[in-house]
């Protein structure tokens, strides 16, 4: 009753071919419970904590309100993908720094939402960085480490390429 | 340097923040099943019918049960009081015929993945015969309204009262003034950004059935899912992953957690419930919806002589688990008259029972309400007798400690006083009252708010054993032992779910034994790994499980001390960065892995009298009123007319949790704490239509403030330390919560002076403000 298709999609920079799924599968549930990407979390399936926030081609995008077919073709990005070689990078360190999560729930959201981010706009105010955090929900923090880990990540990166502000 | 004392970052920050979690809905085993519940869709009524086959010929759907094919027992929660005190009623793990509230479980629906339970659920046919529900407290009480439990006259579960002073009326009769607050709180839902969720399995190998859940409460499940499904509680293991959040609503055992495992035991197979966010804010467990009809009596200088309070908790459809209905009514009349020195004091505390998902303790449980509504009752005689707001305060605040309080609660040490002065001084010297005239002036609504409060923390089997508990929580274990690396595991019966533990425990063991974090490992969350615990809930952990991870790695300081002594051939030896030294000859030392060494795989040169290996256990409780955190908030509000909205231009925090074991973590409970206190002020409800239907089903009607409506909040510590804790903490986890509401309250209050109006329930809808500033535009 429910069609099944046959997809590939490309997650992290590996390409998974030959993925049966029905058309009604979301994104974040194959990710999770196919690919074993447990990292991208859902909190509400219907769009509004972003605790499902993966990137898809750079952009933050919730994977709970796309269908897994939909993301064919496109370059998606977890909160696996963000440490390399074991190591933390500068977003998760700061985040730790802050104190920017309690039970961790919310944070591969806030990651990937921040990480999309920064890269188009490294420059950000930190009114504009409050702004893009009320794109998500977070019931441990209150929020102000959250936009503290991102604003110090967005000034280091800022100062790595040679911008002091 | 101390590690106590120090923001030490956090151990479990690595693996959550590199998708490393392991979270329930992470679990995956072969051959495991879904579930999800056929829910009531009436408030109130019978059920006449339930016809399961349409669903089990839906594909992938493996099995359907209803309470009469699981057959468990009903899951009871009871008080040691009088039937005239306590009506204990059952909560049936599935409902049989009667159900009491839209979202009861009726039936359970599993299938081999998470797409065809749904499809399932959709051909359950269920058939009813509605009666009348109950929605409101007047409801209930009303004489002649249908009953939601037989044996619960007038649909009340709980009818205390308490103190009555002597001479009390006579008070009131010859009082200066007499100042009145009524107020009410809307029914919340604690929002775990997680919901909840279990993954049962049976185990044919060590014939236990292991169910992985996100509770606060291990071993209470155990306790229940033995009692209900008729094992013994050796053939049941608990175990918890991590947890993404909790703040009471985990903190009682979920009937769906029993049904899971009555499921996997009947299919052996593994069986995993994830519940849905609908279900999460309809049908899991709610909590806070109270009214309070309060008196105060005061002499002509703002002194309280008595408080006279009749306080009533909409608990909605059944006792949780371990707490019963009883939890909200018995905190806010046992701890009403908070950090005033109140001479006389009368309570009534009531429970009733209405068609609604039943109530959970959540974070603060009744103090964020009798805080509110001491601080309403303050602000009221401030402004009746014409005194200053804070200035009344200061006239009443407990200055002396020990101080024995009318309600028969033994407060320690707090710096209650120091706290209100300090958040005071905060908000004056950056010039807010200035700016408040000025906007005053130009016809904006600018106001300031205080709160000032004490919370119990730690409370012991003393303080649990006078609310007349059937189960009385109250001690905590801990073990410890030292593996042959010299490093330690820690294993405590609290269980962290987002207060990082994993850290703080840590911090109290490292000092004790000389040793770095990375080479303590706490274990918690496992029921086959210690004894017995009761888990993390009413800021106990710090205190109470702290206390006993303490001892326990003083324990095991002993008796490497020892050992050290006889190997070193000496009396006098220290502790030293992973040594055990000489002091008189600091070269002379061993390495605790030497140490381990030998107390493992060299037993024959130990001491006769010594046991081999390295392993110490301790306890920890308290006997007496456990020990007050304190804090005092200060917030600024501006209105804005056009909207209703309330914006925060300024919140400051001064809080005391005695030593603070992880200023970090402690300034993040108090962050995330206050967050959820502005959240219930000013934006959540729970709220139901005439028939009872909830209203707010998804997070778009159920209304979790974001980053635009929570301000950033400074932080100022004081330190009191507690006495009897071992490391001198004091709970610091649930303060937040307890002192925003009031805050928040009175700082509206104070900006719509020019109006006249006042506000004294919660929360504060933008309708209202915009109301009361429309009538006096
Ligand atoms: S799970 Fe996707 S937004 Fe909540
Ligand atoms: S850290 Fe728990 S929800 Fe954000």
């Amino acid at each position: 009753m429910t069609e099944k298709l046959l997809i590939s999609l490309t997650v992290n920079g590996e390409r998974h071919d030959d993925l049966v799924v029905e058309s009604r599968h979301t994104l974040v549930d194959v990710l999770r419970h196919r690919l074993g990407l447990t990292g991208t979390h859902a909190g509400c399936e219907h769009g509004v904590c972003g605790a499902c926030t993966v990137l898809l081609d750079g952009a933050p995008a919730r994977a709970c309100l796309i269908f897994a077919a939909q993301a064919e073709g496109q370059e998606i990005r977890t909160v696996e993908s963000l440490a390399g070689g074991g190591e933390m990078n500068d977003l998760q360190r700061a985040f730790s720094a802050h104190h920017a999560l309690q039970c961790g729930f919310c944070t591969p959201g806030f990651l990937m939402l921040a990480e999309g981010f920064l890269t188009e706009r490294p420059d950000a105010t930190r009114a504009e960085i409050r702004e893009l955090v009320s794109a998500s929900l977070c019931r441990c923090t209150g929020y102000q480490t959250i936009v503290d880990a991102i604003e110090d990540c967005a000034r280091g990166r800022r100062r790595e390429v040679g911008e002091v502000r | 340097m101390s590690w106590v004392g120090r923001s030490a970052a956090r151990r479990e920050d690595p693996r959550l923040l590199t998708g490393n979690g392991r979270f329930v809905d992470d679990i995956r085993l072969p051959r495991m099943l879904h579930a999800q519940f056929v829910r009531s869709t009436i408030a109130h009524g019978t059920v006449t019918g339930v016809d399961l086959s349409g669903t089990l010929a839906v594909p992938g759907v493996v099995a359907a049960f209803t309470a009469g094919d699981l057959a468990v027992d009903d899951i009871t929660a009871v008080l040691d009081r009088p039937l005239s005190e306590f009506v204990p009623t059952a909560m049936p793990v599935l409902a049989r015929d009667r159900v009491r509230f839209v979202g009861e479980p009726i039936a359970i629906v599993l299938a081999e993945d998470p797409y065809s339970v749904e499809d399932g659920l959709e051909a359950v046919r269920v058939t009813y015969e509605a009666g009348m529900p109950v929605l409101s407290e007047e409801q209930a009480l009303a004489p002649g309204a249908p009953l939601v439990h037989a044996a619960a006259a007038g649909n009340t579960l709980v009818d205390v009262s308490m103190f009555a002073t002597e001479g009390i009326d006579d008070i009131f009769a010859a009082a200066h003034r007499v100042v009145y607050v009524r107020s009410r709180t809307g029914r919340q839902n604690a929002v775990p950004l997680e919901t909840r969720g279990a993954v049962a399995s049976w185990d044919p190998r060590a014939e236990q059935l292991l169910v992985q859940t996100c509770t606060q409460v291990p071993h209470q499940v155990r306790t229940v899912l033995a009692e209900c499904l008729g094992l013994g509680e050796r053939a049941v293991r608990v175990v918890v992953p991590d947890m993404g959040g909790g703040f009471g609503q985990k903190c009682v055992v979920g009937r769906e957690e029993i049904a899971v495992g009555a499921a996997a035991l009947r299919l052996r197979r593994p069986v995993k419930w994830i519940e849905d966010r609908r279900d999460a804010l309809t049908a899991s467990f709610l909590a806070r919806e109270q009214r309070y009809d309060v008196r105060a009596a005061f002499d002509a200088g703002g002194r309280i002589l008595a408080l006279d309070a009749d306080v009533v908790c909409d608990m909605g459809a059944y006792s949780c688990y371990p707490f019963t209905a009883g939890i909200e009514p018995l905190m806010a009349s046992a701890e009403l008259p908070g950090v005033y020195r109140v001479p006389a004091y009368r309570v009534r505390g009531r429970a009733v029972t209405t068609n609604k998902a039943p109530s959970a303790p959540y974070r603060g449980v009744s103090r964020p309400q009798i805080v509110m509504v001491m601080e309403r009752v303050f602000e009221r005689a401030a402004r009746e007798l014409g005194l200053d707001p804070v200035e009344i305060r200061r006239r009443n605040l407990i200055t002396e400690f020990p101080y024995a309080g009318i309600n028969d609660v033994t407060y320690d040490p707090g710096s209650y006083l120091e706290s209100l002065n300090l958040c005071e001084q905060m908000i004056r010297e950056e010039g807010w009252y200035e700016r408040q005239e000025q906007a005053a002036a130009e016809g904006r609504f600018l106001g300031i708010g205080y709160s000032c409060f004490s919370e119990r923390t730690g409370y012991g089997s003393g303080a649990f054993a006078k609310r007349k508990m059937a189960v009385v929580p109250g001690f905590d274990l801990a073990e410890i032992t030292m593996d042959l690396t010299g490093g330690v595991t820690v294993t405590t019966g609290t269980m962290s779910h987002g207060q990082s533990h994993e850290t703080t425990l840590a911090q109290i063991v490292a000092d004790r034994l000389g040793l770095d974090l990375a080479q303590i490992k706490i274990h918690q969350g496992d029921t086959d790994r210690i004894t017995y615990g009761f888990g993390t809930f009413a800021s106990r952990s710090a205190t109470i499980g702290g206390s006993a991870v303490a001892r326990a790695a003083t324990k095991l300081a002993d008796r490497l001390l020892r050992l050290g002594a006889y190997l070193l051939e000496t009396d006098d030896v220290e502790l030293h960065d992973g040594h055990v030294r000489r002091r008189d000859d600091h070269g002379r030392a061993l390495r605790y892995r030497d140490l381990a060494g030998i107390a493992y795989l060299k037993a024959n040169l130990l001491p006769k009298d010594a046991e081999p290996g390295l392993t110490a256990s301790a306890s920890f409780d308290v006997h007496g009123d456990g020990t007050f955190s304190n804090a005092a908030h200060g917030a600024v509000v501006e209105l804005h007319p056009g909207t209703g909205r309330v914006e925060f231009l300024r919140y400051v925090c001064v809080e005391d949790c005695g030593v603070a074991i992880n200023p970090q973590v402690v300034e993040g409970q108090c962050r995330g704490g206050i967050a959820q206190g502005i959240a219930g002020a000013l934006f959540e409800e729970v709220t139901y239509d005439a028939q009872g239907e909830p209203s707010c089903a998804s997070f778009i009607d159920y209304k979790v403030p974001t980053a635009n409506e929570i301000p950033d909040i400074e932080i100022r510590h004081l330190e009191t330390p507690c006495a009897f804790t071992e490391s001198g903490a004091k709970g610091a986890g649930e303060g937040g919560t307890i002192g925003a509401p009031a805050a928040v309250l009175n700082a509206v209050n104070d900006a719509l002076r020019p109006t006249g109006v006042e506000l004294d329930d919660t929360p504060i809808r933008p309708e209202t403000v915009q109301r009361a500033i429309g009538a006096n535009a």
